[in-house]
């Protein structure tokens, strides 16, 4: 009896094999493709909401610093470049910081506070960003425009060349306030992405190393970062991307203003804030249009920044060789 | 005979609370955030009085002339009036529910509320960025006697499109013809200078922590959150304080009865005690409802608010219609509507 019916069911069972692994495989795939079809499909739309705006200004929407809804007149440069400048600020702050906290969990600090510090530094990445926001136009404006841009304005401002960035009255709120409040967001990204991949470095590697005499920061300049440079690149570039992106935080300290000006103390826009502030009192389809066409250039925007970053991943490979 | 007529006034009594309740509807609105704190409290109330529940979403006035043109809710709200041909196109009606005022709020060291004054044309030269310090000629000559700081003004507006900015600034295109034609009227425009918050609260926020900051808020903002804000000069030349009675007073020297739909805006209201720059509430009602019940409930609504609703407004800042527009409005009504 056994003899007759197990080959029977070994042949039930491996149909059966393969029927899950042809589904396994094809609902991956959906998964997979689901990606690419919903970011296609979110910038198609927004292209197509935004054609009226691009019909009407063409390539001079990117370039124009004009945004009167009275006259119905829109361009992007202004909130372009707060976006930009903004998420530069941020990263100039963020990357030093990230790879400092990351390097202190990794390799000096006492294993006993590792883990709570790490757990912290999560918690850090999960607040709402309306309550970076919030801190930011509450706590860290007042606290900066009275303690630190007199001094800021009176000093930096008078440096010749680099002046003109750090001259202005101390509103609190402005490009500065908001790249600072951007940083601290970013921060828990960056880093816990850098104290994962710092942790993946062989430690024979790094004792060698140290067998041979180096200094630990030695060994962090010349084993852990090259070993880990394209992780560390790309959480980076991860960072970058949420900085782009960032709605309330920033709409909260920019300061909301359509102009561009030289002093980062100033107040200015970005496209994410625009979106937010203007978008549920946006009356007239070429209004609407024009935001949607920020939306769209912000797409474009974090692409190529995207396309650079991994630009320089590969140059990176081909110097080493690989 | 008594008792069975007894029996059936029970009966009576008992289907009639039974049809009440089963009845009680949902009336939904859609619209201005200006006047949601007052609506929660007249849904409430009006909940309490009759069992019909009020479902309003605060969703800014572009959004609200958006849905009731797409009659999916049963009434709109808007800060702004809408043209009477844009009316007739949508098949809407348009009528005024609760008045409020604009002040513009000061943060200057040493001076405290109602001791500043300013005029239609110093404050449209100051939005214009023509004025920036606080001891200008201009300003120290509506202020004789006040110590006025060397303080470089900071101009705090709206970020976000508003019917406060609406009325702000069309009470600036009526003052100053410099800024009619170089700004103009909206519920957004570009502003040459200054400094954007989101929201009442967030101007209000601006001017509190912006040494030299001046901002036009909502008179209901200024008091909940202590802020200092100035005298006006209104059409009449007097000089008068932000209040019930100023802004009543705009309302009442306005002339409703000339407009069609309500169409008019109470800024620069001609009366000698008239707060210049008052912010009227508009409702929108479709004439041709997808829910009939929908609306005559709303209309009901209304009625009550206008009967019963002033304390409450009254007490949050806003500031009620006068009788004889009520009347007005009522008549328009009947007019118009089913």
């Amino acid at each position: 009896m056994q003899a007759t019916s197990a080959p029977g069911q070994t042949e039930r069972s491996h149909r059966l094999d393969a029927f899950a692994d042809w589904f396994f495989r094809n609902l991956v795939t959906i998964a997979g493709w689901f990606v690419l079809v919903a970011l296609g499909l979110a910038a198609l739309s927004m292209a197509w909401g935004g054609r009226e705006a691009f019909m009407a200004f063409g390539p001079g929407f990117l370039t124009s610093t004009a945004w009167n809804p009275v006259t119905e007149e829109y361009g992007a440069a202004v909130a372009i470049y707060g976006t930009v400048v903004s998420t530069i600020i941020a990263m100039i702050i963020a990357v030093p910081v990230s790879f400092g906290i990351a390097l202190f969990l990794t390799e000096v600090a006492p294993s006993w506070i590792r883990r709570p510090l790490g757990t912290a530094i999560e918690l850090l990445a999960g607040i709402p960003s309306i309550i970076y926001g919030m801190w930011g136009l509450f706590v860290l404006a007042p606290f900066l425009s009275n303690n630190v841009y007199p001094w800021v304005d009176a000093n930096l401002g008078q440096v010749p060349l680099v002046g003109m960035l750090f001259a202005g009255p101390p509103l609190g709120i402005g490009m500065l306030t908001a790249g600072i409040v951007l940083a601290i967001m970013v921060i828990p990204f960056i880093s816990s992405v850098m104290r994962d991949v710092f942790m993946t470095v062989p430690n024979r590697l790094k004792e060698s190393a140290y067998a041979l005499g180096s200094t630990t920061f030695e060994v962090v300049w010349d084993i852990v970062l090259p070993y880990t440079r394209s992780a560390v690149i790309g959480g980076i570039f991860l960072g970058m991307g949420r900085a782009l992106g960032e709605t309330m935080a920033v709409t909260f300290v920019l300061g909301n203003s359509h102009n561009i000006h030289a002093s980062l103390l100033m107040p200015g826009n970005s496209i994410a804030a625009s979106i937010a502030n203007e978008f549920a009192e946006a009356t007239t389809p070429m209004y609407q249009s024009a935001l949607l066409a920020l939306g769209f250039v912000l797409f474009i925007v974090t692409f190529v920044v995207l396309a650079i970053s991994k630009f320089m991943l590969m140059q990176l490979a081909k110097r080493e060789g690989n | 005979m008594l008792k069975s007529l007894k029996r059936s006034l029970a009966t009576i009594a008992l289907a009639a609370s039974l049809t009440t309740a089963a009845q009680a509807a949902e009336i939904t609105g859609a619209g201005a955030s200006f006047v949601f704190p007052t609506m929660s409290k007249w849904s409430a109330d009006y909940n309490a009085a009759t069992g019909h529940r009020i479902n309003y979403q605060s969703i800014g006035s572009g959004g609200g002339i958006a849905q009731i043109k797409a009659n999916t809710v049963d009434f709109g709200s808007s800060d702004a009036p809408l043209k009477p041909e844009e009316l007739a196109l949508s098949n809407l009606v348009q009528f005024p529910s609760v008045m409020g005022g604009i002040v513009p709020a000061f943060n200057v060291p040493g001076i405290t509320a109602n001791q500043l004054k300013l005029d239609g044309e110093t404050l449209a030269n100051i939005y214009l960025g023509k004025i920036t310090k606080w001891n200008d000629p201009a300003i120290a000559g509506l202020n004789p006697g006040l110590a006025l700081p060397d303080l470089r003004i900071t101009v705090v507006h709206r970020s976000d499109g508003s019917g406060t900015t609406f009325n702000f600034v069309n009470y600036l295109s009526k003052v100053s013809p410099e800024w009619k034609q170089k700004v103009g009227e909206g519920t957004a425009v570009r502003w040459p200078t200054g400094v954007g918050g989101k929201g009442n609260e967030g101007v209000t926020a601006y001017v509190k922590q912006i040494r030299g900051g001046i901002g036009y808020i909502e008179l209901s903002y200024a008091l909940t959150n202590k802020v200092a804000y100035a005298q006006m000069k209104n059409a009449a030349g007097n000089y008068v304080q932000a209040s019930n009675a100023s802004i009543q007073a705009a309302a009442a020297s306005a002339e409703w009865g000339k407009s069609k739909d309500f169409f008019l805006v109470v800024t620069n209201a001609p009366g000698a005690n008239s707060w210049p720059i008052a912010a009227t509430n508009f409702i929108l009602m479709s004439k041709k409802p997808k829910n009939a019940e929908g609306n005559k409930q709303a209309r009901e609504f209304f009625t009550w608010v206008y009967a019963n609703g002033d304390e409450s407004a009254t007490q949050l800042g806003y500031v009620p219609l006068p009788d004889d527009l009520v009347e007005q409005i009522k008549a328009y009504w009947a007019a118009n509507l089913k």
